[in-house]
């Protein structure tokens, strides 16, 4: 009885403190003026159409540094919990008829639409996260509808690793070729025409690093979890 | 903000269903239903009346690079809370796969489900 | 006009299937319910004028998230484990 007692007024506690949110809130009709310099460096400096993907790669580029950390860590830690079946005991049932015959038609789709997602994050909404998770479940989509789908986790861990060097490594050209304080930024590559695929820079580059990285990482955490067998 | 109504009333269903169900996969559930119910109240916080999706491209602008960045300022919505959400929608992902081998792991080994069998390991 | 009205009812829905995931007796309805959750708001943050996040929102939160639930269902069932609560 008092534990329901405690559960209202928590939720009603939680309602006061989010209220005042809500009072004096009237939806803006003009940019702040920090987003106002965000939208005309991404046009005039940085050559790119997307103004969120400048902002997530070069202006708040060490959040996404953070966030790639986060996700390796979280990998990291999925795999050392759950324990991997040995290869002799294969998968029991296969998929049915309708998911074999689908998967093999789909995967190749499904690998290009990730490539091609990632690949023009810079000209249309996407990016690296979103072509990563799509490849992700391309690789889902194979692994359940074949029996004995041998996964080479080998090859995973070698894409992952790379995409993640290549990554801070392209940060860190940034800050011997351009001066001192210019960790990640992009322009030391060629600038191109404004909507060509080659433009802005380095900005294709890292997010197809990222979407590689991101790519693999899943498809390693979703095999660990579907082939966990072993006690303790 | 009708947005930020909705988001709010979602972190409230959330917060009560992490505090009243007993088994754990229940508690990780109401844990995502607070992640998209945040999520949406940041998304609220950055829209402009009347504005469109921070892409210049031609349909916002026809001029070349730099003057179409002057020129959009007056249509598109802010982009910092987008790219904000975005970080934090993969690290809710993280997150909630993370608790959810823990979860599978703490099973295998005490054989319940109701997070009140896991008393001993309070301290 | 309309949008106010989509807006609405998208809400209502999303609401909706969160308090359905909380109250049902059976867990694979609930995970399914939270997945229903997430594309309702996935379709709010397109009217919200973001783009990138109503896709990354699709993607994540309707696709892998209830996926990666379905594989713990699945482990914690096979040993036994409970379905009401």
């Amino acid at each position: 009885m008092i534990k329901n007692i405690l559960t209202v007024v928590a939720i009603i506690g939680l309602g006061w403190i989010l209220y005042p949110l809500l009072v004096d809130f009237e939806t803006s009709t003009v940019l702040n003026p920090l987003a106002q310099e965000y939208v005309k460096g991404s046009a005039a400096d940085l050559n790119l159409p997307n103004a969120v993907t400048a902002v997530v790669v070069t202006y708040r580029g060490l959040d996404t540094l953070g966030e790639v950390t986060v996700l390796f860590l979280a990998t990291a830690g999925i795999g050392y919990f759950l324990k991997r079946r040995s290869n002799k005991k294969a998968k029991q049932t296969a998929g049915s008829e309708i998911l074999q015959t689908g998967a093999k038609l789909l995967t190749p789709l499904f690998m290009v639409f990730g490539i091609y997602i990632f690949s023009h994050g810079h000209l249309s909404p996407g990016g690296g996260f979103q072509g990563g998770v799509v490849i992700a479940s391309g690789i889902l989509m194979i692994v359940l509808a074949e029996v004995n789908f041998h996964f080479s986790h080998l090859i995973l861990q070698f894409s992952e690793s790379l995409s993640g060097i290549a990554y801070v490594g392209m940060g860190l050209a940034g800050l011997v070729l351009l001066g001192l304080n210019n960790f990640l930024d992009p322009r030391y590559f060629l600038p191109g025409n404004y909507l060509a695929l080659f433009s802005a820079g380095a900005i294709p580059v890292i997010y197809s690093l990222i979407g590689i990285k991101v790519g693999s990482e899943l498809a390693s955490v979703l095999a660990a979890i579907q082939q966990d067998g072993g006690e303790a | 903000m009708i947005t930020l109504v909705f988001g709010m009333l979602l972190v409230l269903v959330g917060v009560w269903a992490m505090l009243t169900r007993k088994q754990i996969i229940r508690i990780i559930i109401g844990f995502t239903i607070v992640d998209t119910g945040i999520h949406l109240i940041i998304v609220a916080i950055g829209y402009v009346k009347g504005g469109t999706a921070p892409i210049l491209d031609r349909a916002v602008s026809e001029l070349p690079a730099a003057a179409a960045g002057v020129e959009a300022l007056g249509k598109v919505v802010d982009p910092v809370p987008s790219a904000l959400v975005l970080t934090a929608i993969v690290i809710g992902l993280a997150v909630t796969g993370l608790m959810l081998a823990y979860t599978v792991r703490l099973f295998k080994h005490g054989k319940s489900d109701s997070i009140d069998d896991y008393e001993e390991q309070k301290w | 006009m309309l949008e106010t009205i989509a807006l609405i009812v998208l809400g209502v829905v999303a609401l909706a299937a969160a308090v359905f995931s909380t109250l049902c007796r059976s867990t694979l309805n609930a995970v399914i319910a939270s997945g229903v959750t997430s594309l309702m708001a996935s379709i709010m943050f397109l009217l919200a004028a973001s783009p990138d996040v109503a896709m990354t929102e699709a993607t994540i939160g309707a696709g892998l998230t209830t996926v990666i639930f379905l594989y713990a269902l699945k482990h914690i069932r096979s040993s036994g484990g409970g379905k009401d609560d």
